[in-house]
């Protein structure tokens, strides 16, 4: 069967071409004509980045706060706490699952599950490495910001149907802020398409592969687009409601904001979304500026470190890590900054973001036009 | 754009389309949402209800709703003896009971005319800043979680741990202490007091400069907080209010100073007032600034405090603790600086009992609160959670 090629990824780190002999063969893995080694290779990441998500997210947010804290964060459930997040599944499994009597009993139990769909359809059109992609679509990156607009309808249908005041507050700054900062956020992607020249996922990363390394990412590649990637990771925190922009969510404000009736499984799969969100944005970023599936290594002279470091499998090692990157600065901003005001925020977004957006649209339309 | 109110069709949403008046929208009705923030909200310290009448995002008038947390303390004084009403002291204020006893001992011992030890002066002041420090300490912890800075929360607890095992080490008691006994101390320190005390000041003075950095200079820290919730001088003192609150509206008035007691006219130490550069005077920043900058100052006292103690031989923390406190006929008002502002007791004795005829608190959080209606309306709820922060209210001593 498939094992046959498996002894040769002895040292996975070192024999960047025998791996991806392994993922080729798993490729050609077609029992009774079905290519089921082809879906076997989709479904590994996005089922890894679900788990991920879930128990490592969470984890190392503990972990990561409590580093910045001077604690330890979670250290009962087995080594360093690593399972704590498993205890927590499955204490919330075990609790009851509880509507409020006067909640609008449809709108409440159907707003996690918009919300979680809203946050993990995007992962269809993200490209994990040459061979993962769930749905290489024409217009993934448009498809990437479309259907997080989804969430939206998830968080309102949430805060209504609870029928809770505090749910309500959380739920209306919650669209007024997600609404607004996907203009910025969309321009800025838009800066980056322009650069690649189409909305495809896949060819987007593809364009950015070179033996040189980083030196072929789109941040590099022009003098402005730092600009549009630090827009777009500002306007990506606030998309995913993390501090400093989490006035949905403000726990000294508004209770718990849009979730503050949830308990149990819901609550748990509100919180996945979260977590799937803040990865879906930071492999966006990673995609349109920082190449992707890419390794960042560049070849020195005869030494091909670029060509050793490419490959299905290695393509995942470097999104999948440039995605940890951008949420450890996720977590690292959250727990050192205080929270902005709803007004403040909506002031950054319209009359910074917005503007700096179509400066840095405009300077990049022109540096791609003049400059070849 | 106009509203118009037209009669039979309740208000209408009308514009002009030349010399048309066209109805956009019918039966507008915009009602103000009743928001009942607390007894069990996150940002009210403890269990004060805010009933907020609200539209949209403002709050147009909010009521404070007390008394969660009654427990009959005047009552209760006037049924046990006077060292007995030590113990109750320390549950007004339990973030700084150590203050509350020293304001209630010197309240006594002027109605007894006893003559302190010197050292337990010293003791006293010790402690007391001590527990100054630990309690602003967590007023600016929590005033950081109520703008959303998780960290700066948690580097003042690991902090103030400290302080709080240093008082144990004296007291034996983490938060209610019942260390200052009318007329002395209960025990004297251990005998490596000082030096730890001062193994903490030096380790403590850094970290009050991290903390400065991390939340007082932040750019978000200080866009929520100034220019919020601003007080004039005038209003305050009207108000009554004390202590930081009333120093951040730019006056000069600590009772350390002002209306001295036991050894603070000895010591060397300045009253922070804003000046107005970094914050606007009156703001909820000038009253955090307060507090940041007054741990300094308790710092320096402290340090003089350990420099001046008389030493330990000879002397017995309880000599000069009456048997029985059987106070003169008469009434005395007695009051001291607490980190929240002036603890004030008045007490009546009638001359034969050992119990007090009359023991009333005046609570400095109760006064300062007492402005929440003021300073509240029109804002926005994020700085209404501002403001309260900023009060540093503890609700054991308003509700008492």
């Amino acid at each position: 069967m498939i094992l046959t090629p498996l002894p040769h990824i002895s040292m996975p780190l070192l024999m960047g071409n025998s791996l991806n002999a392994w993922s080729e063969a798993l490729v050609g893995f077609t029992p009774m004509g079905l290519p089921l080694g082809l879906v076997i290779l989709a479904a590994i990441p996005l089922v890894f980045i679900a788990l991920y998500s879930l128990t490592y997210g969470v984890y190392g947010e503990r972990k990561i706060s409590a580093f910045m804290q001077d604690r330890l964060g979670p250290m009962e459930v087995g080594k360093w706490g690593i399972l704590q997040t498993i205890a927590d599944i499955l204490k919330l499994l075990q609790k009851e699952d509880i509507v409020p009597t006067s909640a609008d009993k449809f709108l409440f139990v159907i707003g996690p599950g918009i919300l979680f769909v809203g946050s993990f359809l995007a992962y269809a059109v993200l490209p994990f490495s040459s061979a993962f992609i769930g749905a290489s679509l024409n217009v993934g990156l448009f498809f990437a910001i479309g259907i997080v607009a989804i969430e939206v309808v998830g968080i309102l249908a949430a805060g209504w149907g609870s029928n809770n005041k505090w749910s309500l507050y959380g739920a209306v700054r919650s669209v007024a802020q997600i609404v607004s900062y996907e203009i910025p956020a969309a321009i800025a992607l838009l800066c980056g398409a322009m650069m690649a020249g189409t909305l495809d996922m896949q060819k987007i990363t593809m364009l950015q592969s070179g033996s040189y390394g980083f030196a072929h990412f789109f941040l590099f590649q022009s003098p402005i687009a730092w600009l549009p990637f630090l827009i777009y990771f500002i306007a990506s925190l606030a998309e995913v409601n993390r501090a400093p922009f989490d006035i949905p969510e403000a726990e000294s404000e508004l209770v718990a904001g849009y979730f503050t009736e949830y308990s149990g499984m819901k609550f748990a799969v509100i919180f996945l979304a979260e977590y799937g969100s803040m990865f879906m944005v930071s492999a966006i970023i990673s995609i349109v500026f920082l190449g992707g599936w890419n390794s960042p290594l560049p070849d020195i002279g005869s030494f091909a470190l670029n060509a050793w470091t490419n490959g299905p499998v290695w393509g995942a090692f470097w999104i999948i890590m440039k995605g940890f990157f951008f949420i450890f600065v996720q977590m690292w901003l959250r727990w050192t900054l205080p929270r902005l005001r709803v007004d403040q925020l909506m002031y950054l977004c319209w009359k910074v973001l917005t503007p700096f957006a179509f400066v840095s649209f405009v300077l990049t339309a022109i540096w791609v036009i003049f400059v070849p | 754009m106009q509203e118009l109110d037209i009669a039979g069709m309740g208000s209408v949403r009308v514009t002009r389309k030349g010399n048309n008046v066209v109805i956009l929208e019918k039966d507008l009705q915009t009602e103000q949402m009743v928001l009942a923030m607390g007894p069990q909200h996150p940002s009210t310290h403890g269990v004060l209800k805010l009933e907020c009448l609200t539209d949209g995002e403002v709050v147009t008038h909010a009521e404070p709703y007390l008394g969660y947390l009654h427990r009959c303390f005047e009552k209760c004084c006037e049924n046990v003896d006077y060292p007995a009403i030590v113990p109750y002291t320390d549950r007004l204020d339990y973030l700084a009971g150590m203050n509350s006893e020293f304001a209630y001992a010197i309240t006594v011992e002027k109605l007894l005319d006893v003559e302190i030890p010197r050292r337990v002066e010293f003791i006293r002041v010790i402690v007391a800043e001590l527990n100054r420090i630990a309690s602003h300490l967590v007023a600016i912890g929590t005033y950081g979680i109520d703008l959303g800075a998780f960290t700066p929360f948690l580097f003042c607890f690991r902090d103030r741990e400290i302080i709080l095992s240093l008082l144990e080490w004296a007291s034996g008691a983490r938060m209610l202490y019942n260390y200052i006994w009318v007329g002395g101390l209960a025990y004297d320190v251990p005998a490596d007091f000082s030096k730890r005390v001062m193994e903490f000041v030096t380790y403590f003075r850094p970290k009050t400069v991290e903390l400065y950095k991390l939340l007082t200079e932040n750019e978000i820290f200080v866009k929520r907080t100034r220019g919020i919730g601003i007080m004039p001088a005038d209003v305050a003192i009207n108000y009554g209010w004390s202590g930081p609150m009333l120093r951040g509206s730019g006056v000069k008035w600590d009772l350390r100073r002002n209306d001295p007691y036991s050894v603070y006219p000895e010591l060397d130490f300045e009253v922070p007032v804003p000046d107005g550069k970094v914050s606007d005077i009156g703001d909820c920043l000038s009253r955090h600034l307060v507090r940041a900058l007054e741990m300094d100052e308790s710092l320096k006292i402290i340090e003089q405090c350990i420099d001046k103690m008389p030493s330990a031989e000879g002397f017995n923390a309880r000599s000069a603790v009456p048997k029985r406190v059987r106070p003169k006929a008469g009434e005395v008002y007695g009051r001291a600086e607490n980190p929240r502002g002036e603890l004030g007791f008045y007490i009546q004795s009638d001359g034969k009992s050992t119990k007090p005829l009359r023991c009333k608190a005046r609570s400095s959080c109760f006064v300062n609160l007492s402005a929440m209606k003021d300073l509240s309306k029109g804002q926005l709820i994020p700085d209404l959670v501002a403001i309260i922060g900023s009060i540093d209210i503890v609700l054991g001593e308003v509700d008492r």
